[in-house]
């Protein structure tokens, strides 16, 4: 299988999807110009401007265009190029993508991709940095994904085109340059479905998108001093993987859920609860989520790496339960 | 108004005249029925009407094809009438009620016949203008030559989608006709205390949306206005903008007095019915009183049974509000 960084496991699903389905075209900021961080390098020249649509910088008609385009049959891949700037379309975006099929009693179908490259990455500072992915598990009528690997941002990607929900993606951006075998036809990942990264019978790591190699490392770590870790990637946000944390928090009793996002009401929370919930307080022996306090992420280097969840946190956090 | 009018009876169009009057007609009867039926308890929530505006919608969706699409308002009972959309299933949604275009999880907010290219009202002021542009960018690209006519208020001018929307349909001279219905008032206050400068007419120019004003409550006029418009629209000149000027007779919602418009307002605002007008000009063209009256009644009658239908009409399953969300882990949803 070739080795690619995740940016182009990303162009190699968005080409193959638009070679098979002439009704996929991507639009946003300078995507004919190959996007932001190249994910749609070459998607002008191969499949001409109408499909590849560099559009006015307009966020909530990039979003509530795509929609429209959707409405009519078309499979729109909506770009935002940076996910902060999502926060400009949020109308378009959750009162209308989000509500239109069950406002409609199933009349509208908007089958569309909305691509949000996200989190911390290179003092980008407050408002170009969130992870608020955890607003839109919160958001009824719309799919939450946000891999960390290449495979399965390009699986779930050809995943998101072939969807008739709309998916919203999110990207890491510290990840974009992460490299890792992608095959040559790239099939769907199923949405919902977490991966076992590391199996150990002591604690389940829960983690997703761009804290995954920052938990692989804590794992490993924590293996050198005789403490197994389940980690688990969710991969998807909602539908989320309950199945599989619930079966491996009943075989370790322990769970830490580490999120590179404000704490106080993330998605660690709801992993934390539906584990108490389905399992009975008994059976879960340590419950702990990792996160950022209630502050905006900040700009100068030592200051982010202050908010940053680091592999020693996590060590830290794990030892305590499992020790403690 | 008249000389728009006559021109059409002139031009051995009094069969254009006949269809504008029986839809406007049809749509009056319709939101008066619903008033009613909103006054008697039997329709919930908040209800908009549109009585006094008829004639933007007939004059607009005359000139459309049924595989044309529209976006509408909050206000979109006429837009949708008058776009084919089905009268048992509009009236059912009203009710809230089983059969309802949307199932009953819509209402008169969110009416919606994808059937009859009706892709929606909207509870969001110009939330329609994205995804009209979206609508016609797509059809473009499935290669279709339909087009598609976005309505929204002259409220609706003062939020960035319009001026995003605009600008983008223009630059990508896409097949659309905006037509904002301008009724001088957004909710309960006047337009003029809101909105600077010349207005939507003048704001579209700016951005390279050609524009033409037009009086909405001369039905024959919007009718001529749209379909010069959508000639330009249809042939690939890029999208056009209808400034309609029209009168709200009735408040903002159907329980909204509007008391604070002075006895002056509310007169001149009736004296400026588009029906009455319309069937004033009909008469003087030869048209028997008793035919306008018949159209009216007829129209009145195939309300009267709608709302009876979607009265006798059972109310949703509860189980249904768990339906139609989303196909991806509706398992896990509840
Ligand atoms: C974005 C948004 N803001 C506020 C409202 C509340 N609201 C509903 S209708 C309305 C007035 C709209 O005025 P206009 O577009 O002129 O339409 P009209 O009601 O006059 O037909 C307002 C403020 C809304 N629905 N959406």
């Amino acid at each position: 299988m070739p080795e690619v960084t995740l940016v182009e496991a990303t162009r190699l699903a968005l080409v193959q999807e638009m070679r098979r389905d002439p009704r996929v075209w991507a639009l946003g900021e300078d995507v004919a110009r190959g996007g932001l961080f190249g994910q749609y390098r070459g998607v002008l020249e191969e499949f001409g401007e109408a499909r590849a649509v560099s559009t006015p910088i307009s966020e909530s008609t990039i979003m509530g265009a795509g929609l429209g385009a959707a409405l009519v049959g078309t499979r729109p891949v909506i770009e935002m190029r940076i996910f902060d700037f999502t926060l400009c379309a949020m109308d378009e975006l959750a009162n209308q993508i989000a509500k239109i099929r069950y406002m409609t009693g199933g009349q509208a179908r908007p089958a569309l991709v909305v691509r949000m490259p996200h989190g911390m990455w290179r003092s980008s500072a407050a408002q170009h940095s969130q992870t608020l992915e955890a607003w839109f598990a919160h958001l009824p009528g719309v799919v939450v994904v946000a891999p960390a690997t290449p495979a399965d941002a390009a699986g779930l990607l050809v995943a998101a085109i072939r969807s008739d929900d709309p998916v919203l993606v999110f990207e890491p951006k510290d990840l974009w340059h992460s490299v890792g075998p992608v095959p040559d036809v790239i099939e769907p990942l199923p949405f919902g479905s977490a991966r076992r990264v590391r199996e150990g019978g002591d604690l389940t790591l829960v983690v997703w998108s761009a804290l995954v190699p920052a938990a692989e490392r804590a794992a490993a770590a924590l293996a050198e001093r005789g403490m197994g870790v389940d980690l688990l990637d969710l991969r998807s946000l909602w539908p989320w993987d309950e199945d599989a944390v619930c079966a491996s928090v009943a075989r370790t009793g322990r769970l830490l859920v580490a999120q590179e996002a404000v704490t106080t009401a993330g998605f660690g929370a709801e992993v934390a609860a539906r584990m108490v919930e389905r399992l009975g307080p008994g059976r879960v022996r340590a419950v702990r989520r990792l996160g950022f306090p209630r502050v905006p992420v900040p700009f100068a280097p030592p200051l982010e790496a202050a908010l940053r969840v680091t592999p020693e946190r996590i060590v830290e956090a794990a030892e305590a339960m499992v020790r403690g | 108004m008249t000389d728009e009018t006559a021109a059409m009876a002139e031009g051995g169009n009094s069969a254009r005249l006949l269809a504008l009057h029986r839809l406007m007609r049809r749509i009056r009867a319709f939101e008066e029925t619903a008033v009613a039926a909103h006054a008697a308890g039997e329709i919930p929530g908040p209800l908009h009407v549109s009585i006094g505006q008829e004639a933007v919608a007939a004059g607009v969706c005359l000139n459309l094809r049924r595989d044309d699409r529209i976006t509408s308002t909050h206000r979109g009972h006429g837009h949708a009438l008058a776009k084919g959309a089905g009268v048992a299933g509009m009236m059912a949604e009203l009710h809230g009620r089983a059969g309802g275009h949307c199932g009953g999880k819509g209402g008169s907010m969110h009416i919606a016949d994808f059937t009859a290219g009706m892709l929606g009202a909207n509870g969001v002021v110009a939330g329609g203008i994205p995804i009209a542009v979206g609508a016609a960018q797509g059809l473009r690209l499935l290669g279709s030559d339909a087009v598609v006519a976005c309505f929204f208020g002259d409220g609706a001018i003062n939020r960035g989608p319009f001026l995003e929307g605009l600008n983008w349909a223009a630059l990508f001279r896409l097949p659309v006709l905006f037509v904002c219905e301008d009724n001088g008032v957004a909710a309960f206050t006047r337009a003029e205390s809101t909105t600077a400068g010349p207005g939507a007419a003048a704001r579209a120019e700016a951005l390279g949306v050609p524009a033409e004003a037009v009086d909405g409550n001369d039905a024959a006029a919007v009718d001529a206005a749209a379909g010069r418009l959508l000639v330009a629209v249809r042939a690939g000149s890029g999208p056009r903008l209808l400034h309609a000027r029209t009168t709200r007779a009735s408040g903002h919602t159907s329980t909204d007095a509007a008391a604070w418009r002075t006895a002056e307002e509310v007169a001149a605002s009736r004296a400026r019915d588009p029906l009455s007008a319309l069937e004033a000009s009909m008469l003087r063209q030869g048209v028997a009183a008793e035919a306008l009256a018949a159209v009216r009644a007829e129209a009145e009658a195939e309300m009267g049974h709608a709302r009876e239908a979607a009265r006798a009409a059972p109310w949703p399953d509860p189980a249904s509000a768990w339906e139609d969300v989303q196909d991806s882990g509706a398992e896990i949803a509840a």
